[in-house]
Order: structure tokens, then sequence, then C-alpha cells
């Protein structure tokens, strides 16, 4: 079974729902308290996929997912070693890593995302909306055609909520902000209800440059995003939902957010069954 | 040993969006009308931690920097050019909490991969702020005081930037661990009296007398054990917050003599809650066991009211008030306040429930309110602002969904705002192995002190909500919460509680563990404590202090000792300080020490049951109301648009988006919904898990204004609302069939001004108390008439402030918060119209009665019919409606309130954008069809080809008025003519951009220049 390793404590708190998502999705999800990992009690490399829940991690006092980002930067088990070098050797065997809202923020404070140059160094930054203001609502996603990342297949577009304060991604130069353009790793954009890119409130709800809602790194292994699909996983979340099941009563009780993560857990049963007979035809 | 101090500064790079400055500039201007030119914010950083220059540009540049957005500055305070000519310096005061350092001081850990001393605050977090324009003094204090801090926790500098100061908390310094004696035999009344008033006991002369006339009882007995005669300062505090309104609730247990001046009528009544309350839910009880349904397992005797959801789990229910605190410091007042009422389903029982969502009701002044105020109060925009963002902060930083609450507005809020907290939760009936809900303690098992540490802070909070506010109201009164702390705490509950070691658990809220330790005590039959051990945020408390501060998240955990390293070791594996602090015993004592000194020794019987019953005087004078001659009425539409942009019913959306009202996924009813977004919702509907169906309807009723006219058809009204809300989402009524489990967990929360009859200083209290009585009177017809329980509640009985020789004083108010269990959340109903051709009806019946409507509050009129609520027929709709839903006959349903049939039916019509076509064919007048409040009613629609099957369920009580259109407008007939027309996009408009979303909503244009700034993507 595919194994889903989901973060918790010091304020993250979307664990549970992250952990239905893999449940219905047919993974294994095992929530941990980050010191469990820290303290080298839970390694991570028994899983498949490691996942960055949202919340407020810390608090986000220092801004959001600093002060996490730093402890998975700097803070030394007792080998030596810190839990970004355990994070990128996981990223080296072709595993997967899922960050979203203050997990996302989390993962470009590491430097995984977008991660141009290989050496995990910040390259842009997600901060205070442009309204200045925490928001819950609903958004539209389109997804990018050039998108190479397992999370994203066979998907075109989306719906879901935001819920934060600071998910303004800001890219600081030109060289960079065409560099994610150009391997498609603006993944995800806010859009209108017809599917068009939009830059006006509250379409795109913090005023992200690219309008971006999420960035995956060059590999594609690594995927964040501001919205939350794992809040999407009934159709019963939905605003809309009593009209849409009015207008159609066999509609599927599935939210639009349980496709990532069918998506990327048939993609590593998939990746092992492939191993499999590759290793059964070489022996 | 002193360390050096350095200062880190963060100041965003010249091209970065400087918002947090921009803001500040604007409601300079906006709200206290100064210009301060443009404003840049820095944060600074003050490390008093032995660092080197290296270490502390690594640590500035790595972990606080955003090389992104920020430029970073050493030991300088500067702004990032030259043109700004004035400063304001935000520091916090000593003791107060300050995540932001910590949070700092935590990164400065793990960057030096070092265990820093967390006794100590090594980083001290401050903002600071350059405005262009040279300010005179006053006006920068002004700017400081109202915009950017509150003098009550905040240290401000300002002034011109040649001039700049900075300031560092220094915590501690103050008294030693003293224990001082307060001699009380041979006082006189007169000193009684003061010596209360001076220490804040607020005891009343005849309590001062029974604790003198105790201590002189045992005088002997004290000497013969070692004690000194006279009472400790300590056993005092203890005594005196035991005794607290807010924790022994004096005037709901009174004996009242009440009289009816109009019948003269009288009557004595022992005690509000036995009779109205207790009593009340005592015979639903009996009603719903007779009939099977046994879900109601606790019910007034712990922190929250827990009722089974089915036979695994509990659903565990508490709303609480913050009015005194919110009334002083708003922000730290409501965050403290919803973390506060997040510990109670936390620690009912054993503890470790888990919590499913908040809901929070507030009653401010006018936000727009232009007069002078008087000394230390706030400014009702200010106080609504600062509400509004502790509940942001206290639920979304706690991962804690607000998934619907309510704003009432009346100039009688602006001296004290009330702000009702509310959380369900939800815990297995079993943890380890026993039942959840008991608390047990036997002697010898240690007391745990778990979460935050102990300050200053929130001394005598117990006492202080116990009596009016005046301009001198104490300044350590005030809390600041701390979501990420009681976070951390509350994770490590779950897992402990579920290991089996702790065998119970409690809430330190008002009191402290004075408080918490004094009630756990009561069932082992006394405790030792030992205050030495608990850990401070700084020097210089003294025992009594420590014993009863309020400082936050922190719980207290009963533990057998021999579970107590594993639970130790749970606790620094997840990082939350506990602390043995004592042990439970059986010898009838609370036994207080420090380093092995008496600080307090008190018989358990006499701090419980000591304090004498108050007897209080009621007497309901006549109402005189009639009702007014309005003129004749000549644009139904403009009416409507008037109600609809009226501050009672205009939207709030603006308030509800800044909360997170899906977190943990489960909310099937949001507060808003519809393609817009903006469909207005009757109550909220959250699933329980994941794995099933089962969820509960969440809702409010309150209706103060009612109150002015009739407080017992208020205080019916209010429930009735909450329970046609719960009806109109799809809930059922209790105990309809045999076993059917639909629970229902209702908490009542009165709040209301002093009714203690005085003849000098509230010579109207006996008719407050009257009116208090009538509330109380229809909360238990309410309860028999609906079979539905009440299983907490909570009380606020002095909701007055007096300034300048004013005072402002709440109208008697009654908070009805509801929850009941829907079997399938599948089945739940929104309030917006659905598809064009639907047919729209009106359910119930409309009365005249536009008493105390917003339709006469928008003629300045109150009127006399007030709404009546009839129960047995009420109960029969909401029976029907039920059935109707089950069949699959209702497309949408929304209960009607303020405003009356005409505002449901235009904001029915928010969700999508159809029109409707009605008319009105009733006998009443037209004004009364169209505005008036009755209550028990609903507007639905229902598709057509289902037309026949519902109108035969309802037998006549559902009038067809209409059909769902899909041009766009809302057109009233009526007598052949058209009354109202009006496009609903335009209503719609006008609800939007009503005064809650003008006074704190966005600029748009000002956050589309922004959001102008960002790059296109896809192209």
């Amino acid at each position: 079974m595919v194994q889903a390793l989901i973060l918790t404590g010091f304020g993250i708190n979307c664990e549970e729902e992250f952990a239905a998502a893999y449940r219905l999705a047919g993974a294994e999800p095992t929530i941990v308290h980050l010191n469990q990992v820290l303290h080298g009690e839970v390694s991570i490399h028994d899983f498949d996929i490691l996942n960055f829940p949202g919340g407020f991690s810390f608090g986000d006092d220092l801004g959001s997912g600093v002060v996490l980002a730093n402890k998975l930067r700097y803070r030394k088990n007792a080998e030596g070693r810190t839990l970004l070098d355990d994070i990128r050797q996981f990223i080296a065997e072709g595993k997967f890593v899922l960050g979203i809202c203050n997990g996302f923020q989390v993962l470009v404070k590491l430097g995984l995302l977008p991660d141009l140059a290989g050496n995990v160094t910040p390259e842009v930054t997600l901060t205070h909306n442009a309204s200045g203001r925490y928001e819950d609502r609903w958004v539209r996603l389109k997804v990018n055609p050039a998108a190479n990342t397992p999370f994203l297949k066979g998907m075109d577009t989306l719906e879901v909520p935001v819920r934060h304060g600071e998910g303004r991604l800001i890219i600081s130069d030109e060289a960079t902000r065409e560099h994610i353009v150009q391997r498609g790793l603006n993944v995800l954009t806010y859009c209108d209800a017809s599917g068009c890119e939009v830059s006006a409130y509250p379409h795109n709800p913090n005023g992200a440059d690219l309008n971006c809602a999420g960035l995956t790194d060059t590999t594609g292994q690594v995927f964040g995003l501001m919205p939350h699909p794992e809040a999407y996983l009934s159709l019963y979340n939905h605003p809309e939902w009593t009209r849409r099941k009015r207008q159609d009563p066999t509609l599927s009780e599935e939210g639009d957010g349980l496709r990532i993560f069918r998506n990327i857990v048939e993609h590593v049963q998939q990746h092992a069954t492939q191993l499999h007979v590759e290793a059964a035809s070489a022996s | 040993m002193e360390s050096i101090q350095r200062t880190i500064q963060l100041r965003l790079k010249p091209t970065r969006h400087d918002g947090e400055g921009q803001r500040v500039a604007e409601a300079a201007q906006r709200h206290l009308g100064l210009r301060t030119g443009r404003v840049q914010s820095t944060a600074l950083y003050t490390v008093r931690y032995p660092l080197t220059d290296e270490q502390l540009h690594s640590f500035a540049t790595r972990c606080l920097q955003d090389p992104v957005l920020h430029d970073v500055a050493l030991d300088e305070f500067r702004p990032i050019d030259s043109i700004y000519k004035s400063y304001i310096l935000v520091a916090k005061l000593p003791g107060v909490t300050d995540d932001e350092g910590i949070s700092a001081q935590n990164a400065l850990g793990d960057f030096l991969n070092q265990p820093l001393d967390t006794h100590t605050q090594h980083i001290f977090s401050k903002r600071l702020y350059f405005l262009e324009h040279e300010l005179p003094a006053q006006d920068l204090r002004r700017l400081a005081e109202e915009l950017l801090g509150n003098k009550m926790i905040n240290r401000f500098e300002t002034g011109p930037l040649s001039e700049l100061r900075d300031y560092t908390p220094r915590p501690g310094g103050g008294a030693d661990a003293i224990t001082e004696l307060v001699p009380l035999v041979g006082l006189t009344d007169e000193e009684l009296v003061k010596l209360s008033k001076d220490n804040l006991y607020a005891l009343n002369l005849e309590e001062m007398r029974a604790v003198r006339d105790h201590y002189a009882t045992i005088a002997a007995e004290r000497e013969d054990a070692g004690l000194p005669a006279d009472p400790t300062d300590c056993e005092l505090e203890i005594i005196a917050q035991t005794w607290s309104e807010h924790c022994k609730h004096k005037e709901f247990s009174a004996v009242i003599n009440y009289k009816d001046a109009a019948t003269g009528e009288t009557k004595q009544i022992d005690s509000l809650f036995k009779t109205y309350i207790r009593n009340a839910t005592a015979e639903v009880d009996r009603q719903l066991r007779q009939n099977g349904n046994d879900w109601l397992i606790k019910v007034f005797s712990d922190n929250a009211g827990a009722v089974r959801i089915n036979p695994e789990s509990l659903f565990v229910w508490k709303v609480e008030t913050h009015n005194s605190p919110s009334a002083i410091d708003p922000y730290g007042g409501a965050i403290t306040g919803i973390l506060g009422n997040n510990r109670d389903p936390l620690a009912t029982g054993i503890g470790g429930a888990r919590l499913l969502f908040n809901t929070n009701v507030l009653c401010f002044g006018n936000p727009e309110f232009s007069g002078e105020l008087l000394t230390n109060q706030l400014h009702p925009r200010r106080i609504f602002e600062g509400v509004r963002k502790g509940i942001e902060d206290g639920g979304n930083k706690s991962g804690v969904p607000t998934v619907n609450g309510s704003i009432v507005f009346d100039d009688r809020y602006a001296g004290k705002p009330l702000v009702y907290c509310g959380t369900g939760a939800v815990m297995p009936m079993q943890l380890a192995g026993q039942d959840s809900w008991e608390k047990k303690i036997d002697p010898q098992d240690r007391i745990i002190m778990a979460g935050g540490r102990v300050g200053k802070d929130g001394i005598h909070g117990a006492t202080f909500s116990s009596i009016e506010l005046d301009e001198t109201s104490p300044a350590t009164a005030v809390q600041i919460g701390s979501p990420i702390t009681q976070k951390l705490a509350m994770d490590f509950l779950i897992i402990a509680t579920r290991r089996g070691l702790i065998k119970c658990s409690t809430d330190n809220g008002a009191g402290g563990l004075s408080s918490s330790v004094g009630e756990l005590a009561t069932i082992s039959g006394g405790a030792v404590v030992e205050l030495e051990k608990v850990p401070l945020k700084y020097s210089g408390l003294r025992p009594w202090e420590i014993f009863v501060s309020e400082s936050q998240e922190r719980f207290s955990l009963a533990v057998e000792p021999a579970r107590l390293d594993e639970l130790l070791a749970l606790g620094r594996e997840m990082e939350v300080e506990l602390t043995d602090i004592g042990y439970f015993t059986a010898d009838g004592y609370l036994d207080v020490r420090f380093a092995g000194e008496a600080v307090a020794k008190l018989d358990m019987h006499f701090l419980h049951d000591g304090v004498p019953r108050k007897v209080l005087e009621a007497e309901l004078a006549p109402v005189a109301a009639q009702e007014p001659t309005l003129p004749a009425e000549t644009d139904y539409t403009d009416t409507l648009r008037r109600l609809l942009g009226s501050l009672n019913i205009c939207s709030r959306e603006s308030v509800i988006r800044q909360y997170d009202h899906e977190v943990k996924g489960r909310t099937v009813v949001k507060p808003l919904m519809g393609a817009t977004g903006q469909a207005p919702q009757d109550a909220a509907v959250v699933r329980f898990n994941f794995e099933s169906w089962e969820g509960v309807a969440v809702s409010n009723g309150i209706l103060p204004r009612y109150g002015d006219l009739d407080a017992y058809q208020m205080s019916a009204g209010s429930f009735d609302e909450a329970v046609r809300q719960i009806i109109a989402v799809g809930g059922k009524l209790p105990n309809l069939t045999p076993g059917d489990g639909t629970f229902w967990s209702v908490n009542d929360n009165f709040c209301v001004p002093d009714s203690v009859y005085d003849p000098a200083t509230n010579p109207d209290g006996k008719h407050k108390l009257a009116k208090l009585v009538q509330m109380c009177e229809a909360l238990r017809d309410a309860t028999a008439a609906y079979c539905i329980p009440l299983t907490s509640g909570k009380d606020s009985m002095k909701n007055d402030f007096k300034a300048d020789g004013v005072k402002i004083s709440v109208p008697p108010t009654v908070l009805y918060s509801m929850t009941a269990k829907m079997d399938d959340v599948r089945r739940a109903m929104t309030s917006d119209f659905k598809q064009q051709d639907d047919v729209v009806y009106l359910i119930g019946e409309t009365y005249d009665e536009l008493g105390g409507s917003e339709f006469y509050a928008l003629h300045g009129e109150l009127g006399a019919n007030v709404p009546q609520v009839r129960f047995d027929k009420a109960k029969e709709l909401y029976t029907l409606v039920g059935e109707a839903n089950d069949q699959h006959l209702i497309q949408s349903c929304h209960d009607l309130s303020d405003g009356g049939l005409a505002v449901a039916l235009a904001e029915a019509t928010f969700g999508y954008g159809f029109g409707a076509d009605v008319e009105l064919t009733g006998e009443l007048s037209l004004t009364a069809q169209l505005f008036s409040e009755s209550h028990s009613r609903f507007v639905a629609t229902v598709a057509p080809e289902d037309v026949v099957a519902f109108e035969a369920l309802l037998k006549g009580r559902a009038t067809r008025l209409g059909t769902v259109t899909g041009n766009g407008r809302l057109t009233v007939r009526h007598a052949g003519q058209v009354v109202v027309d009006a496009d609903v996009a335009e209503l719609r408009d006008v609800w939007s951009n009503g005064p809650v979303n003008k006074v704190i909503g966005l600029d748009l244009d000002a956050v589309r220049n922004a959001n102008e700034g960002s790059t296109s993507g896809l192209g």
C-alpha cells in the first residue's frame, strides 16, 4: 500500500483532512508529530509521499512557515544531519513531497520550490495578500498545460477554497520568472468561471505574480499550492452543492480536490508495479 | 548576568509594496482624521543573548530576513529614505505575551543548535513606524494608542525622528514571596466594605461579614494547627474568587421576591437556576428517557455539556461570554475568550475532546458613532475591529473553523460589548477503557499544571468581571492569548488521554489555579498545592498572585502517580511544559504552601458552601407602549433597500471571510453560499468525520430589542429563532419518535445590566430583575414546549460601564446557542432560490406584529405589538417541515427574522441571481405582510412537480406566494398593484455595501491597485 507521511504539531492543523484524503485515495496515511521525525523515531524514508499540511506552524509569527523551515534547515539530529538533508535524499530517490498552504510556504522558504538552481536557496517568496487580509473564499484554478507533475495528471481546472493571509507569490527577478514560466513550474493559475487567467481581485485573491496558485520543482516531484484541495474531498464542501445536486441528482459525491490525491497515489502504485515488473524481468 | 542588547531591524526593500504602512496611513485619515503622509513599517527584534557580530548577522539574514522582501539593519533604527520625520515605536509592557519574540528565540535555538534557557525571554519583538509628516506629540500618541496598540499592553515611544528612543521591557522586580495577614475581626461594616473594594474582592457587606465571622469561630482551631487566626491575603483572594458572581452565580441562585405591579401578583422564586433551568431540563430529560431517547449524558456539572452522538462518541458543547476584558482590550479579550472557551470542551470529563467548530455572537455599539467618548471608553468601531481580529486569530490559528455567528448593533452596547464564544467538540465515549465524561480523582493523585506559565496577567479577572467597569479598571485584568501555546497543549491532551495517562482535567480560566484546583479538590475532598513549583514568566509574584493569576493556555490535570513518568516524557516529546505542583487529599482542606510555609488553608465546605444566599427584589413596572401612526408608505421598494442597507440587516461578508469557516474539511452549510458566495444561511451544518454522514446543525438566537417591549417574548422569540434556524437547514425537533436519537444541546447565556436594586445607584434595579425573571420563565416554557434540554450556560450580571458620571447599561440580553444532530448532512437545505419556475411559499402565519421591528426602527419608532411565540403551533409546523424535507419536497428554505418577509425574499435571491414574482393576498396591512417579524416562519421553494404533495402535507400552513423567475427581478404584487419591483443584483449591492462592510471592509480600489503589481502567467 502506498504510504503517506503527514507531519503535524507546532500549529499545523489540517492533518486530519489530509489523512482522510489519502485514505479515500486508497493510500495508508500516518500522522506523525514533527519531533518524532526530528528525534529520529520515525524515518521519512519508510514512506512514499511526504506531506506538509496547512495551519499556522509556530504561529507564523515571523512570516508564514519561516520558523518551521528554519528548524528543518538547521536543527541537526544525533548523526549531524538536518531534516532538509533527508528530504533532499528522499527527492533524489524519486519520492514525492506535497505542501499545502502553510506547507507550501514552508517548501518555498526552504528553497525546495521552485529550486531552479538545485541548491535549495529560496528564489521566490510568499507574503501578505495584496488585500492585507486573511481570506476564506472559493477560487477556480487552471492547470498549466505545460505542467509536468503526476499530481495534476489529466486535470485542466479545479475549484478549491483559499484560506490564507500570506499567499501572494513574489518572484524576485525577471530571469527567475522566465525560468519558471519556460519550464511550466507555475502549474496552477487563478482563473475566472470561463477558465481564463485573471489578475483581478477576488479571482486572484492575493495578487500573486503570474497569478500563480501553485508551483512544482523541476522534477515535478515536489508540489506546493496555496488553496486547499484537501478541503474539497466531498461534493458537500462546495458552496453550490445544493444547486448542483438539484440540477444533476446523479452527480458524483466526490470533490475536485480528491483527484490530486488519487493521481499521486495511483502514480506511486503504477511506479511500484513497474519497478516490480522490471525487477522480475531482470531476474 | 546582564548581556549586551542588540537590535535587528527588518525593512521592506524599496521595490516592495508596504501594505501595512499604507493601511496605517489610510486608517489614520479615515478614523482619526490625521494626515500622516507616507508610512513605513518595520519590524524590530531586540536580542539579549550573547552573540558574536557574525552570529547576529547570520541569524538575522538566514532566519529572520526574507531575502526577496527585506533589507536588514543591525543596531540601527532608520527608515529607508530621508523623507520621514516622525516615528512611533510599539513595544510590549513587561510580562505581556510576546509570541513573535518567542518564535524568534525558537529560531535562534534551532540556528545555533543549542537548547536556549526557555525560562528567560531573550528576544523581544517590536514594531517601528516612520511617518512622513512631522505630527505634534498628541497626534502621534493618539495614532499609537487608538490605531497601533493598546496602552494596557503596549509601551509607546513617539516623537520627531531625530529624537528616537528605544524601549525594551525588563520583566521582574516587584514584590517577594511574601504572604501577609488581613485582619478582619473588629472591622466595622464601613471598613469591611472599603477593604472589599480596595482589594477588588467584589464581595458585599454580608459576604464580608460571613468571612469575618467564620474566622472568628475558627480562631482557636487555627491557632492549634499553627495557623494565624487572621486570614492570609491568599485565603481572602481564594474566597473572593470562589464566591464571585462569575464563579458562584449568586444572583441566579438567590431568593427573589417578585411582584407584578400591573396585576398585583406576587411570588417567591427559590433560585432562577434551579427553578427555570435545572428543573426544566430534568423534566425534559424525563420525557426523553420515557421515549427511549437517553442521549443526555452530562448537564450543568462540568466545563461543558455532553450528549451522545452514537454508541462511540459524545458531542460536547459550551458557550461563554468575555465581555469585560473585550471592553478594555478588544483583541486580547476576544482571543482569550475563544481560547478560554475552547478549553471548556477540551477539559470536560477526562479531557482530550477534538474541537469541531467555533461560533461567535457579538453585540456592539454603532461603529459609525461620532459623538464624544467617555473616559477610557473605546470607540465602538475599535472594539468591533479588535474583537473581530481576536476571533480571527483565536479560531484560525487553532485550526478550528468559525462556522457561523451573528452581530447585533445597539447604542447600549457602546460601554460594554457582549462577546459570546461557542465551541463544539467530539469525544470518544470511552478513553482507555474509562467513561470519558466522568471526572475521577483519588487522594495522592498528582496535580499537574500543563501549558503556559504564570505571570501577573489576568489577576482578578473573575472578581473584576463581577463588577461594573469604570475608568479605573485594572490593567492586570487584561490577558493576551497565545493560540500556538494552546494548540500544543491541545494536541498533547488528545494523545495523553487516549493513552490513559490522565484521570481528569480541567481548564485554568477565571480564578486560575485557585479555581481549577479548588474545584477538582471537591472530588477527592482536598488538595495540597506547592506554589514554589509553579513555573513563572518572571520573578516577583506573590504566592496569592501565583494562585489566582489567570495567565492563559493552562490546564490542571489529575494524574495517577504510577503514570506520571510516562506523562512527563510525552510532555517533553511534544514540548508542552508540565509541572507537578502538588497532590489531592481527602482531609477536607485546600492547603496551599510556598516552600513549606502555609499560604492558605481553607475548609472546603466553607469555601464552596459558605457564601450567604442573596435575597433580591423584583418588581415588574408596566411598559407604556403604543403603535405609531406612520405616514402612508409610498415606495416599498425603497423601504426594502433601506432595510437591506441598515446596520442590523446588511451583509457581514467582510467579517465572515476573515474567519476560516472550513478548516477540517467538514463544513457542509457555510455562512455564505451560492454561486455569488453571498447568500446568507440560517444555521451551519458540520459533519462529525469523513466516514459517516452524521453531523450537527448550529444556530444562535438573540433578539435584545424586543426586550424593550416584553422581556418574556424577547426570550421566547430568541429561543424560537434558534430552533427555526435549525429547522430551516433541515434539522428536526427531538423526541418525535421513540429512540430517534436526535440530540439537541443548548446553552443559555444571560447578559444583563446590574439588576440589584439600590435606591441611589440603581433605582430601577427591581424592574430589571423582573425582566430577568420573565426571560427565565420564557426559557422554561420553551424547553418544555419543544422538549429541548439545556446542557450548560452562563450568566453575566453586571454589564454596565460607568465613567464621568454617566452609566451605559446593556439591554437585558439572552443568547440561545443551539446544536442538533442531523442523521444525514446530505439532507441539509440552504436558503437560496435554485431554479426558475420553482414555487415560492410562505410557511407559517404572519400577524400584525411590527413592534420592535427593523421596519419601525427605520422610522425611529418602537411600537407595541411585539412578536409572540405560539409554541404549540410552531412545534406542529416544524414537524411538518421536517417531514416535507424527508420526502425531498423542499428546494430552499430560509427563516424569517429581521426585516420580515420582504428581506427574506430578497436574501433568497442573493445566491444565484434568480428573481421572484410573488403576490400577497393576506388580510393584514401590506406593511405588516411585508415587514412584520412574526416568529416561526420560513420562505421556501418547491419544485413544480412536488407542489401537490407539498400542499397536501402542509395542510394549509403554507401560503403559495408565486414563482422563482429568471429575469433577475424581485416583484411583489398586492391588490392588483406592483408594490415592490427591484433588480436583485442591485438589492444585493445595497446589502453588500451596507455600513458593516463600509466601516471595516476592504477598499476595493486599493486592493485592485495592489493586485495590479502582480505579473501575468499563462498569457
